[in-house]
C-alpha cells in the first residue's frame, strides 16, 4: 500500500496533480449547478410579478 | 448584400487578416527563436566563451562521471561532442543516451559550464517489458532522432 | 439550425441529454482513475510520473476543443445573430479555463521531475499560457458590459481572434525546437502511445468530453434564465413607467 502510495517516489507530483485534478472539476460542477438553481429560480420569482402572469393565473382559478 | 451575409463577409475578411498578421510574425520569431545549438555548430563556428547559450544533443554512452557534486560528461550528435560539467542535481531522465539540453556557457578552455540541465524525452509510452522486447528483437527506436 | 434558437425548445433537448452526459462522465472518470492510477503500468522512461498524462493530456485536449467550440459558436452568434449561440460560448469559457488551468499545473507538476524544471519558455508552454489569458480575457469581456448584446459582439470577436492560437499550440512542437516532446496521440502514423497506456487516457478523454457537455448543459440553463429574469425586469420597469406617466 505504501509502495502505491509513493508511485516509485513520484507521489507528491502524481498525487497532486489527480487531486487537485479532481478537486477543480468537482468544484466547477458544484458551482454550476448551484447558479443554475438560483437563476431558475430567480426567473421564477420575477415572472410572478409580472401582471400578465398573474392576470391568467387568476382566469385559470 | 444582405446584412446576414455582409456580417459573415466581415468576420471573414478579419480572421484572413488577423491570421496573416499571426503568421508573418511567427515567422520572423522564428528566425529569432533559436532555442538550442548543436554541439557540431559549436565545433565547426566556434565560440565566445563566457556567452551564455543552450546546446542540446544526446549523452554520450560511457561519458558521464562524477566527482563530489560536480558531474562530467558529454553530449553529442553524432558528428561532434562537447563535454558538459554540472554542480547541481540532474533530473530524473537524465541517463546516457538521453536527450538534453543544456543552458551555460563555454569556459577558457572549452568546455560548457551548465547552469541549468534540462532532460527531453520522446513521444513514445509503454511499459518498460515492452521496450525490452521492443530491444531484443531489435525494433527499438533510439530517443533523440528528432532532438 | 435556428430550431435550436428558440430557449425552450433548446432547454428541452438539454434536459433530455443530460442524464446519458452525466453517466458517461461518471463512469468514464471513474473507470480511468481506478485504471490510469492502479492498473495501468509505468513508462519505461517515466516510471509512475506517467500517470499525470492521463488527466494532463484529456486537459490540454479538452481546452483546446471547447475553445474551438466556443470560436464557432461566437462566429454562429456574430454572423447569424443566434439566440443560444453566444449563450454557449459565454457558459463553455469557465469551463475551458479551468481545462487549461488543470493542463498547464499538471504539466509544471510533471515536467519538475523529468525535464528537471517546473517551467519554461517554450513554444508549446507559452502559447497554453496565452490560452489561459484569452479565456481569462473572454470572461471579463463579458463582465465590461452593462448592455448585453454589446458584450457578446465583443467577446465574440475577442474569440475568432484568439482562435489564432489553436494552431500554434497545436504545431508548436514541429514548427520549434521545444522542450515539450512531439505530439504523441494525434499524429500521421498514429498513436505513439502502448495499448495498455492508451486505453485509460482514451476513457479519461471521453469522460473530460462527457463532463464538459454536463456542465455545460448546467451553465447555459443558468444564462437561459439569467436572460429571461432580465427581460421580465426591463419590461417591468417599461410597465411602471408607463403607469406613472398616465397619473
Amino acid at each position: 500500500m505504501s509502495e502505491f502510495l509513493s508511485m516509485g517516489g513520484y507521489g507528491l507530483y502524481v498525487w497532486t496533480s489527480w487531486g487537485v485534478g479532481v478537486a477543480l472539476l468537482i468544484a466547477l460542477l458544484i458551482q454550476s449547478i448551484a447558479i443554475a438553481r438560483s437563476a431558475a429560480k430567480e426567473a421564477e420569482a420575477t415572472e410572478l410579478l409580472s401582471p400578465r402572469r398573474r392576470r391568467r393565473k387568476a382566469e385559470a382559478e | 448584400m444582405k446584412p446576414k451575409r455582409k456580417r459573415l463577409f466581415i468576420v471573414l475578411i478579419g480572421l484572413l487578416f488577423v491570421s496573416a498578421a499571426v503568421g508573418f510574425s511567427l515567422f520572423a520569431l522564428d528566425q529569432e527563436l533559436d532555442v538550442f545549438r548543436s554541439p557540431s555548430e559549436i565545433a565547426e563556428k566556434g565560440f565566445p566563451s563566457g556567452k551564455r547559450f543552450r546546446v542540446g544533443g544526446l549523452v554520450e554512452d560511457g561519458s558521464v562521471s562524477s566527482e563530489g557534486i560536480v558531474t562530467t560528461f558529454r553530449v553529442t550528435d553524432g558528428a561532434h561532442a562537447l563535454t558538459i560539467t554540472y554542480d547541481k542535481i540532474l533530473p530524473d531522465l537524465f541517463r546516457e543516451g538521453q536527450g538534453i539540453i543544456a543552458l551555460g556557457a563555454l569556459n577558457a578552455g572549452g568546455t560548457f559550464e551548465a547552469q541549468e540541465v534540462l532532460a527531453k524525452h520522446d513521444e513514445n509510452y509503454m511499459p518498460p517489458e515492452v521496450a525490452d522486447a521492443l530491444k531484443k528483437s531489435g525494433h527499438f527506436k533510439p530517443e533523440g532522432g528528432d532532438s | 439550425m435556428h430550431r435550436f434558437a428558440n430557449p425552450t425548445r433548446f432547454l428541452r433537448l438539454a434536459a433530455a441529454v443530460l442524464p446519458f452526459s452525466a453517466a458517461v462522465a461518471a463512469l468514464c472518470l471513474g473507470a480511468g482513475l481506478v485504471w490510469g492510477l492502479f492498473f495501468a503500468p509505468p513508462d519505461y522512461q517515466q516510471g509512475d510520473t506517467v500517470r499525470i498524462m492521463f488527466i494532463h493530456v484529456p486537459a490540454a485536449m479538452m481546452a483546446m476543443g471547447v475553445y474551438a467550440g466556443m470560436a464557432i459558436s461566437s462566429a454562429i452568434a456574430l454572423i447569424w445573430r443566434h439566440a443560444i449561440a453566444d449563450l454557449i460560448a459565454k457558459a463553455s469559457a469557465p469551463i475551458g479555463a479551468t481545462f487549461c488551468f488543470i493542463c498547464l499545473l499538471t504539466g509544471s507538476l510533471w515536467g519538475k521531475p523529468m525535464w528537471g524544471t517546473w517551467w519554461v519558455w517554450d513554444a508549446r508552454l507559452t502559447s497554453m499560457l496565452i490560452m489561459l489569458f484569452i479565456y481569462l480575457g473572454y470572461m471579463a469581456l463579458w463582465q465590461a458590459f452593462d448592455d448585453q448584446t454589446k458584450a457578446a459582439r465583443a467577446a465574440a470577436i475577442l474569440a475568432l481572434v484568439g482562435a489564432i492560437n489553436l494552431p500554434v499550440i497545436k504545431f508548436s512542437v514541429e514548427w520549434w525546437n521545444t522542450l515539450h516532446q512531439p505530439a504523441s496521440l494525434i499524429t500521421m502514423d498514429g498513436p505513439k502511445i502502448h495499448s495498455s497506456l492508451l486505453w485509460p487516457l482514451l476513457l479519461m478523454i471521453v469522460g473530460f468530453g462527457a463532463y464538459y457537455l454536463t456542465v455545460l448543459i448546467f451553465r447555459v440553463r443558468a444564462e437561459v434564465h439569467q436572460r429571461r429574469t432580465r427581460m421580465l425586469r426591463m419590461a417591468q420597469a417599461d410597465r411602471h413607467a408607463a403607469m406613472q406617466a398616465a397619473e
